[in-house]
C-alpha cells in the first residue's frame, strides 16, 4: 500500500481527464482514440490506461498518416501499439497522395485540407466513429481555448463555434443523432507545462525528438527543418549540425525544430519555466493567415 | 530530477471574468496575462500587428478573443480558457460574453468557477447584465466576487464616482449570498490596479487585482461533505475483480468502511479502492478510482455509494432554480431528459413556482421560462434520482435539462430543497398529458439469460421512449414474480404459466395504446411463440450474450449459487435455453456497448409505432 500523498493540482487535472475518458464510454457507441503519437497523445493513452485497468482501453486507436511524419514517429508508434496491444487504424488519403499531394506543390493550408482533415473526416466516416477523443488543450491556441469539453459536429463533422452547446458542471452531453459526432478533448485543461510534469512523474515514454541532440538541419530564414523527406529547399541548402529538439511533433516540413540543449525530460521542464515563445510557435499550420486555425477546426481539423 | 516530496504543491483557483458588454473583460484579461508574463514573445509580435491592424497601439483583448467573428465585432461570443501561474497560484480563467444573447455560455463558465471578477464601466455604471451575473454568480454558489470598475481614466480617477458606485453595488446585491467581496478601480487597458498598484489612484488602499486573486481563499471543502460516488461504468477484470469506477464526488472513503448503496438501500463494505496499480486505503474528493465491494451486488451506472448514516434524498420529486438557456421556450408537462450525476431519466416540469426579475430579484409569476430566464418549478422524474440541494453539494445538487429530439442541452438546474422521499415510488409513472386514443400499443419481449443485459437495456429504452411522450410500462420478470406470481416455482409448467400472466397483462396494456416493455428469461420457445400469436404489435427482442459472458458477469451471484447445487434448474446450467429463431432485434451485449443495443431496440420499436 502506498501511503497518501499530497493531492496536486497534476492529481486533480488526471482525476477529471480519466472522469472524461470514462463518460465517452459510458456515453457513445464507437469511440476512437485519435492517436497522433505527441506528447499530449502519449499522456492520454496512460489516462485512458489508468481509466480502465485492469480492463483493456474499449476504444479503438486511429492515427491519420499523411506518410510526412517522422520515421522516428512511426517506430514509436508500432512499438507503442504492440507493446500495449492496442488496436490501431492507420488511415491514409491514398487519392489525394497518388495525385501528388504535398506542401510544396499545394501551400500548407491545402495540404493539410487533404492529407488530415479530409482523411480524418473519411476515416471517422468508414469506422463509423461517434466520439474522436483528441489530446488538444485550450492553452495551445487562441480558437482552441473556446472549445468545449465535448464538442459536438455535425453530420458532415463541421464545427460551429459561434453556437456550441452550455457546458455545466461536469454534466457532459454527448447525446447525438445518426450521422453527427462529438470531439472529445480530456487534456482541455492541461498546459504544456502540467504535460511534461506528467510525464516525468508517470515515466511515460515519448519519442524521442523531444530531447535534444546533435541533428542535421536545414536552416530556412528563421526555420529549423530536419530534412526527412524530399524538399526543394533541400536542393540548394547543406544541412547544418546543430543541437535541436522539437518541441511540438508534426509533418516534417512544417514542424520546425528549435535550438535547445534539454536532453532530458527535466531539461525540457526547466526550459519550458523560462521559455518565452510559444508550443506552436514552428507549426506552420497555424499562421497562414489570421484565424486559420478556426478555419481549418470548423472544417473537421483536430 | 527533483524528487515529488521536494516540489511546492501548487494551488488552484479558476476564476471567472464577467460584467456586461464593453465593460472590458477581455481587456483586462489581456492586460492580466501580459503584465504577469503569461504571454510568448511571439504571440505578442502577433498582437501588435494585428492591435494596429485594429487602429491601436496595444488591444490586449485580441489575446483571448479567439474566433474571427469575436474579433471583427469586436464583442466576446463563447468563454475562452486562459492559463497563467504566479508564484503563489496556477489560475484557469474562463472569459465569459458579456451580450445578454450569450448568457448561456457565461454560466457555462460560471459552473466551474471558484472566483468570479465582475466588471463595471464606471461611466455607465450598474447595467441589467451586472445584475444578471451577479445573480447567476451568487446562484451559482461563487464564494469571492471581486468587482473592477473599470475605465478609472475616463472618470479622471475620482473616488467620489467609485465610491457612489460601490454603494450602488451594495444596495443592490443586499441579497444575494457571498462570502467575500471587494471593490478595485482599475484602467485594463492602461494596465491601473491590475498586477500593481496604480500611482494614479492614491486614495485606492486595497490590494491590485491580481493579488487579491493570489489571496483568496477557495479550500476544497469537497473533502469534509459525505461520501458519495456515482457509479460511471463497471470495470471487470480478471478472476471477477469488478470495479465500481468514478470521480469521488464529496467526501472520503477507506477500505473496509461502510457504505450504502442507491437506489437498492443495501449495505455493503469497501474491499479495494485502486487507481491504476495504485491500491490506496483511502479515497476523497476529487480522486478518479476504482471501488470493489465484499459482497456481490448488482451495480450499475447511475447508482451510487454513499455514507450510510447520511445517504443523499432519493426522491422523484423535487424544487429547482432553472436557467434557461433554449431558444424554446420552456414548456410544462413536456418531457424532458434530465442529466443528474451519472444518471438520465426522463422528467417533466409539474409547474413553475415563480421567475425572477433581474432588475429587482423580486419573484414574479410566470407559466414559462424562455431563454436567459431563471425561475423556480417543480420536477418530477420517472425514476428516483440521489440528490442534495445545491448549496450543501454541489455535485449531488446540479443537472441538466436535455431535449431528447433535438439533443440540445435546454437548462441549468439547481436543487433547491429535494421533497421528503417519496415512499411508493412507482417507477413508471410520470405526470405526461394523455396522447389520447390514436397511440398505438406494442408489446417488446426482451429474453435472454440471466446476466445477459435485459434489464439494462429496458431501462435505457423505457427512458428513451418516455422521453419521446410514449406510454411505457415495464414488466421485469423479477419484480412479476414478487407480486402477481408470487406463488409459482421454477417448473416447466409453472415458468410457462408465469410467462402466460405477463403475456396477458402486455395484451392489455398493448390494447389501451400503451408499449409494453416485458424483460422476462422466458427460457422456452414455445410459450414466447404461444404469446406472439396472441398479441398483435410484438415485437421479440434477444438480448445475447454467451454463457460464460452471463456467468463472468453474474451480477446477482445467482450462477456460482446455481453452480455450487443450492438451487436446481436454473437457466444456462441445468435448465435449457432456448433461443429464439428469428428475433426481431438480436443485441449481442458482449461485443456491443450498451448504447448500440439500446439505438438498435429503439429504432426497431420507433419503426413499428410511426
Amino acid at each position: 500500500m502506498m501511503s497518501p500523498r499530497h493531492f496536486s493540482e497534476l492529481d486533480e487535472l488526471e482525476s477529471e481527464s480519466i472522469y472524461i475518458l470514462r463518460e465517452v464510454a459510458a456515453q457513445f457507441s464507437r469511440p476512437a482514440l485519435l492517436y497522433s503519437i505527441g506528447k499530449d497523445s502519449s499522456v492520454l493513452l496512460r489516462l485512458a490506461q489508468k481509466a480502465f485497468y485492469p480492463a483493456k482501453i474499449p476504444f479503438r486507436l486511429l492515427h491519420i498518416d499523411t506518410t510526412y511524419k517522422f520515421r522516428e514517429m512511426i517506430e514509436f508508434r508500432d512499438r507503442v501499439c504492440r507493446e500495449l496491444g492496442l488496436d490501431l487504424i492507420v488511415h491514409t488519403n491514398r487519392e489525394a497522395l497518388a495525385e501528388g499531394a504535398n506542401p510544396f506543390r499545394l501551400g500548407t493550408t491545402k495540404c493539410c485540407a487533404l492529407l488530415k482533415t479530409k482523411a480524418l473526416l473519411d476515416a471517422l466516416r468508414e469506422h463509423e466513429i461517434d466520439a474522436a477523443i483528441g489530446g488538444a488543450r485550450r492553452d495551445e491556441e487562441k480558437s482552441r481555448a473556446k472549445e468545449r469539453v465535448f464538442s459536438f459536429r455535425d453530420g458532415f463533422g463541421q464545427w460551429d463555434p459561434k453556437n456550441q452547446r452550455p457546458e455545466l458542471w461536469n454534466l457532459y452531453n454527448g447525446r447525438i443523432d445518426k450521422g453527427e459526432s462529438v470531439r472529445v478533448f480530456p487534456l482541455s485543461n492541461w498546459t504544456e507545462l502540467d504535460v511534461w510534469e506528467y510525464i516525468r512523474r508517470e515515466e511515460i515514454p515519448v519519442v524521442p525528438l523531444y530531447f535534444a541532440a546533435e541533428r542535421r538541419v536545414l536552416v530556412s530564414g528563421e526555420k529549423l527543418i530536419i530534412p526527412e523527406h524530399e524538399s526543394p529547399i533541400q536542393k540548394d541548402d547543406v544541412p547544418a549540425l546543430m543541437k535541436i529538439r522539437m518541441r511540438s511533433l508534426g509533418c516534417t516540413y512544417c514542424s520546425g525544430a528549435i535550438r535547445s540543449a534539454a536532453d532530458s525530460i527535466s531539461g525540457i521542464i526547466e526550459e519550458l519555466k523560462v521559455a518565452r515563445r510559444s508550443e506552436r510557435e514552428n507549426r506552420l499550420i497555424d499562421h497562414d493567415e489570421d484565424g486559420s486555425m478556426e478555419l481549418k477546426k470548423r472544417e473537421g481539423y483536430f | 530530477m527533483i524528487p515529488e516530496a521536494c516540489q511546492k504543491p501548487r494551488d488552484l483557483l479558476r476564476f471567472l471574468t464577467a460584467g456586461s458588454v464593453d465593460d472590458g473583460k477581455s481587456t483586462l484579461i489581456g492586460r492580466l496575462l501580459h503584465d504577469s508574463g503569461g504571454i510568448y514573445e511571439d504571440e505578442l509580435a502577433a498582437l501588435s500587428r494585428k492591435s494596429s491592424a485594429h487602429g491601436r497601439s496595444f488591444d490586449p483583448s485580441l489575446l483571448t478573443d479567439g474566433l474571427k467573428a469575436e474579433r471583427e465585432q469586436g464583442i466576446t461570443i463563447d468563454v475562452a480558457y486562459r492559463y497563467f501561474s504566479t508564484a503563489r497560484r496556477e489560475f484557469i480563467i474562463a472569459d465569459s460574453p458579456g451580450h445578454d444573447q450569450y448568457t448561456r455560455n457565461m454560466v457555462t463558465g460560471a459552473s466551474t468557477a471558484q472566483a468570479a471578477v465582475l466588471l463595471i464601466d464606471v461611466r455607465h455604471g450598474i447595467l441589467p447584465q451586472t445584475r444578471r451575473h451577479a445573480y447567476i454568480a451568487s446562484l451559482l454558489g461563487i464564494q469571492v466576487v471581486i468587482v473592477a470598475v473599470n475605465k478609472m481614466d475616463l472618470v479622471g480617477f475620482d473616488a467620489d464616482i467609485f465610491h457612489r458606485l460601490r454603494k450602488d453595488y451594495l444596495e443592490f446585491s443586499a441579497s444575494l449570498r457571498v462570502r467575500e467581496l471587494h471593490f478595485i478601480p482599475v484602467c485594463a487597458l492602461e494596465g491601473d490596479n491590475v498586477t500593481a498598484k496604480s500611482p494614479r489612484i492614491p486614495w485606492y488602499e486595497g490590494m491590485p487585482l491580481l493579488q487579491v486573486l493570489e489571496m483568496v481563499e477557495v479550500a476544497d471543502d469537497r473533502i469534509s461533505k459525505h461520501f458519495r460516488l456515482p457509479v460511471q461504468t463497471v470495470i471487470r477484470g480478471e478472476s471477477g475483480f469488478r470495479g465500481y469506477a468514478g470521480q469521488v464526488a464529496s467526501g472520503r472513503i477507506g477500505t473496509g468502511d461502510e457504505v450504502v448503496v442507491l437506489p437498492s438501500r443495501l449495505p455493503a463494505r469497501i474491499s479495494q479502492i485502486t487507481n491504476y496499480r495504485l491500491q490506496m486505503e483511502e479515497a476523497h474528493a476529487p480522486m478518479s478510482v476504482a471501488i470493489t465491494l465484499r459482497e456481490q451486488m448488482d451495480i450499475g451506472r447511475g447508482d451510487m455509494l454513499c455514507d450510510p448514516e447520511h445517504s443523499p434524498v432519493s426522491t422523484r420529486q423535487f424544487r429547482a432554480k432553472l436557467i434557461w438557456m433554449s431558444e424554446l421556450p420552456m414548456r410544462s408537462n413536456q418531457p424532458y431528459l434530465i442529466r443528474h450525476t451519472t444518471q438520465t431519466a426522463c422528467m417533466s416540469i409539474l409547474k413553475v413556482l415563480h421567475k425572477v426579475d433581474i432588475h429587482t430579484f423580486a419573484e414574479v409569476e410566470a407559466g414559462s421560462l424562455v431563454l436567459n430566464e431563471i425561475g423556480e418549478v417543480e420536477i418530477q422524474t420517472h425514476k428516483p434520482i440521489f440528490c442534495d440541494s445545491y448549496s450543501s453539494n454541489r455535485t449531488t445538487g446540479s443537472f441538466i435539462v436535455v431535449d431528447p429530439i433535438h439533443n440540445t442541452t435546454l437548462a441549468a438546474g439547481i436543487i433547491m430543497e429535494p421533497s421528503v422521499e417519496d415512499p411508493n415510488s412507482d417507477p413508471s409513472s410520470l405526470a405526461l398529458p394523455n396522447r389520447g386514443p390514436e397511440d398505438r400499443g406494442l408489446t417488446v419481449w426482451i429474453t435472454g439469460l440471466s446476466g445477459a443485459g435485459k434489464t439494462t437495456i429496458c431501462e435505457a429504452v423505457h427512458t428513451e421512449l418516455l422521453a419521446r411522450g410514449h406510454r411505457v410500462e415495464m414488466l421485469d420478470g423479477d419484480v412479476i414474480r414478487k407480486h402477481l406470481s408470487r406463488e409459482l416455482g421454477f417448473s416447466k409448467v409453472e415458468r410457462d404459466e408465469n410467462i402466460r400472466r405477463i403475456g396477458f397483462v402486455a395484451n392489455l396494456l398493448t390494447r389501451n395504446g400503451v408499449v409494453a416493455l416485458v424483460s422476462a428469461i422466458s427460457p422456452y420457445r414455445a410459450v414466447r411463440d404461444e404469446i406472439r400469436q396472441e398479441i398483435s404489435g410484438f415485437l421479440e427482442v434477444f438480448v445475447n450474450a454467451p454463457l460464460n459472458v452471463c456467468e463472468r458477469r453474474d451480477p446477482k451471484g445467482l450462477y456460482k449459487r446455481a453452480r455450487s447445487g443450492e438451487f436446481r434448474g436454473f437457466t444456462g446450467i441445468d435448465d435449457p435455453y432456448e433461443p429464439p429463431l428469428s428475433p426481431d432485434v438480436e443485441c449481442k451485449t458482449d461485443s456491443e456497448t450498451v448504447k448500440e443495443s439500446v439505438d438498435k431496440v429503439v429504432a426497431a420499436i420507433l419503426k413499428v409505432l410511426s
